[in-house]
């Protein structure tokens, strides 16, 4: 029965948006929200959605604001199509004193904005998708793939997969596939996998899913056919679940698959039952659970009936990712406060100078209640993305159970990609660099 | 061998699944001309409707609310949409169900929420293997498809003693024929329309509760309807043995390709691969492969 009130919360986020008052007044900071609580993508736009949401209401309920100045959101429905996330994008990008940021919560709206929010000098936070490269700062000045990016989690898997096997060196001679998302977003982790291929010796194929992915047995007829030693998985929304069912149809292993982060939440595992037992996925640092945070949140937010979603969806992965991002972008609002006028509302070249001053200390992250969920995270002009870790969490049939530490990616080597296809993509668009030595 | 043949009966037995969604399609068509492009809404809120029911209620109780529910939305899309525009052109009958569709989709989430609901009938789902004996690892057959396969055999020898045997059968060819000579007979117009579009949403429902246990009941389920096109395309839109014929031909084919021919042009190419197959048989039957051959003096 407790879903039904999903119908009554989207009335009432309707409602809030057409009631959000403009955020002309010095003492409020607006903030637009593209979410996706609609179409094919809804059951894990929704929790992220709920996350980012419930986290601006707590810093308001409980803080008052960010020093004072009062948070006003407005969220703008992309469906999680492209040209929807563009339109949101330049609805809301001059309300209240202009956007400070923009999280579109999609690799195909990022890669349409990436240019549009350079030139509008609004920054794009994409805390663990978007374009790879982007996260060599010198190149992409107002792109920010914060805490990883999907060269990293593919590194991270290979890594895991290393492990398992008794010693990378062991990948010599096996087979890999992945099977992805026919978008940018599923085509990103391919380069890097392909290059560790050569490193490593392993053979790798890529088995494209067309959108949405609710048809996909030729795939693991040839996956069956193939039996390759472990699939990686790179889908989203309901492709995620129709995979796990179509493995455990093929009696493909399921404690082989390794999803990636945006494949790994409980929507993606609920629907598949019993067929997703032992399935893996990787974690950006968080899965599910509640921590200091969350009692607040349900205290400030739930109890005085402002929760945006269900309380008993409060902790769930991908809500906790919307509470992680919902967080690193505050936390460099405040940085930019610090620097351009404490209590004061930022806009979104002030707010670039935050993100690439955003120091997160361990410390920090104790004072804001985000303990054991996520890392200190440090940014600066050259390195966006500021921390390369994951850890893998294993779905046992009724909640995720971690079951690894936390693995490194070979940051070295994923810089030096960085840096030699944005020094391609510069040299095709004609962009000049920054000299980070020279930003203060 | 063994893979082609496994890959073959996938491709067939999804085709199945596809033939039921154009089924809905087909019988409103016959019945009334009206390309109904709601009627992937149609099964999502057909199965939405019985997954939330299902939880406060028995199976049997979710299946007769859901099925009333189906009547009502009949009744009501036929007073307040289509019953201003009986005898107008069909394009405009058919740009009123694009209006359905988008309110269909959004109320039915608005009502029923937005999430992912497995749905479990009590349809067996784990794979089942034949001829072991002759190949490696036997032939992969999924049973969630081979039930489909068999309530959409029925389903059509339902429909056809319906169509062929029945008076309201009749009235509702007719109908389809011409609306004013039918009404000129004394054939009530708006009662064929609510029948017919109910009849359309009893179908949608049986879809629904096949795709939604295949997939959990999700919006995704409403997208189905775009792998139903291409069948209608094949099979023609006033045919229901066409669209069975329509749904395994478009099911194996794009299996096939997806498999055989994806690896060499860089794969994912199931979904563009029927609409071309369809595109290829109209270039030399028009009509589809069982519609009826249209022919206007001038």
């Amino acid at each position: 029965m407790r879903s039904w009130k999903v119908g009554t919360a989207l009335v009432g986020a309707a409602l809030a948006a057409l009631g959000a008052a403009p955020a002309s007044a010095q003492t409020e900071q607006f903030i637009p929200h593209l979410v996706y609580r609609t179409g094919p993508y809804a059951p894990n736009g929704i929790p992220f959605a709920n996350g980012v949401a419930d986290y601006y209401n707590l810093l308001n309920e409980r803080d008052g604001g960010i020093n004072g100045v009062k948070i006003v959101f407005e969220e703008c429905e992309t469906a999680y199509a492209t040209d929807r996330g563009v339109e949101c994008y330049e609805r809301l990008k001059n309300k209240g004193n202009g956007a400070p940021y923009f999280m579109p919560l999609s690799t195909g709206i990022t890669f349409a904005l990436m240019e549009k929010g350079t030139a509008d000098k609004i920054p794009i936070v994409t805390m663990g998708y978007g374009r790879s490269e982007t996260a060599a700062g010198a190149f992409f000045p107002y792109v920010f793939p914060i805490v990883g990016t999907y060269w990293t989690a593919a590194d991270i898997a290979l890594k895991y997969i290393g492990q398992k096997e008794g010693g990378i060196e062991k990948l010599k001679g096996k087979k890999i596939s992945l099977v992805y998302h026919d978008s940018p977003y599923g085509r990103e982790p391919i380069t890097l996998l392909q290059a560790r291929a050569k490193d490593y010796g392993y053979t790798f194929d890529a088995l494209p899913v067309t959108h949405p992915g609710v048809e996909q047995k030729a795939t693991w007829l040839q996956i069956r056919r193939n039996r390759p030693d472990w699939v990686l998985l790179w889908g989203w929304g309901v492709m995620n679940s129709t995979a796990i069912k179509e493995a455990a149809a093929v009696g493909y292993p399921r404690d082989k698959m390794i999803g990636v982060w945006w494949s790994g939440a409980e929507p993606d595992v609920e629907p598949a039952g019993e067929g997703a037992k032992g399935y893996n996925a990787l974690m950006l640092q968080h899965g599910a659970g509640q921590y200091a945070v969350h009692r607040d949140i349900l205290k400030y937010v739930y109890d005085k009936g402002k929760g945006a979603g269900e309380k008993d969806k409060v902790g769930e992965v991908l809500y906790n990712r919307g509470l992680v991002n919902a967080m690193f972008s505050i936390e460099a609002l405040r940085v930019a406060q610090e620097k351009f006028g404490k209590g004061k509302p930022i806009n979104g070249e002030q707010m670039q100078w935050g993100l690439e001053h955003l120091n997160v200390t361990a410390e920090r992250i104790r004072e804001l209640g985000f303990e054991g969920m996520i890392g200190p995270l440090k940014l600066s002009c050259q390195d966006h993305e500021g921390a390369q870790i994951g850890r893998i969490h294993q779905w046992d049939g009724k909640k995720w159970n971690i079951i690894s530490d936390f693995i490194e990616a070979d940051r070295q080597y994923i810089h030096k990609m960085y840096e030699e296809t944005a020094k391609k993509y510069a040299a095709e668009k004609g962009i000049q660099p920054r000299d980070c030595s020279k930003v203060s | 061998m063994g893979p082609f043949l496994e890959v073959l009966i996938g491709g067939l037995l999804t085709g199945v699944l596809y033939s039921l969604v154009a089924l809905g399609f087909v019988l409103i068509f016959k019945a009334s001309g009206v390309f109904n492009f709601a009627q992937g809404a149609m099964v999502l809120f057909a199965a939405l409707s019985l997954v939330r029911f299902l939880e406060v209620m028995p199976l049997w109780a979710a299946l007769l609310g859901s099925a009333a529910l189906m009547v009502a939305l009949a009744v009501v899309i036929e007073r307040v949409v289509l019953r201003p525009l009986v005898n107008q052109e069909p394009i405009i009958l058919f740009m009123s169900t694009l209006g359905i569709t988008f309110f269909i989709d959004g109320f039915g989430q608005s009502l029923f929420g937005s999430d992912v609901y497995p749905l479990d009938v009590g349809i067996p789902k784990d794979p089942i293997f034949i001829a072991e004996n002759t190949f490696e690892g036997g032939l992969l057959v999924d049973q969630v498809d081979l039930w489909a396969a068999v309530v959409a055999g029925l389903l059509v020898l339902v429909l056809a003693l319906f169509f062929q045997r029945t008076r309201i059968g009749r009235a509702l060819r007719a109908v389809a024929d011409d609306h004013q000579a039918a009404q000129s007979v004394g054939i009530p117009l708006n009662q064929i329309w609510v029948i017919v579009w109910s009849v359309a949403g009893l179908v949608a429902l049986v879809a629904g509760i096949m795709w939604g246990t295949k997939l959990g009941v999700q919006f995704s389920i409403a997208l189905v309807a775009l792998k139903a096109l291409p069948v209608l395309i094949l099979g023609g839109l006033t045919s229901v043995p066409g669209a069975i014929v329509g749904g395994l031909l478009i099911g194996a084919g794009e299996k096939l390709a997806e498999v055989y021919f994806g690896p060499i042009i860089g794969g994912g190419i199931e979904n563009w691969f029927a609409y071309m197959l369809a595109l290829a048989i109209l270039l030399f039957r028009p009509q589809g492969l069982f519609g009826e051959r249209i022919i206007e003096r001038v």
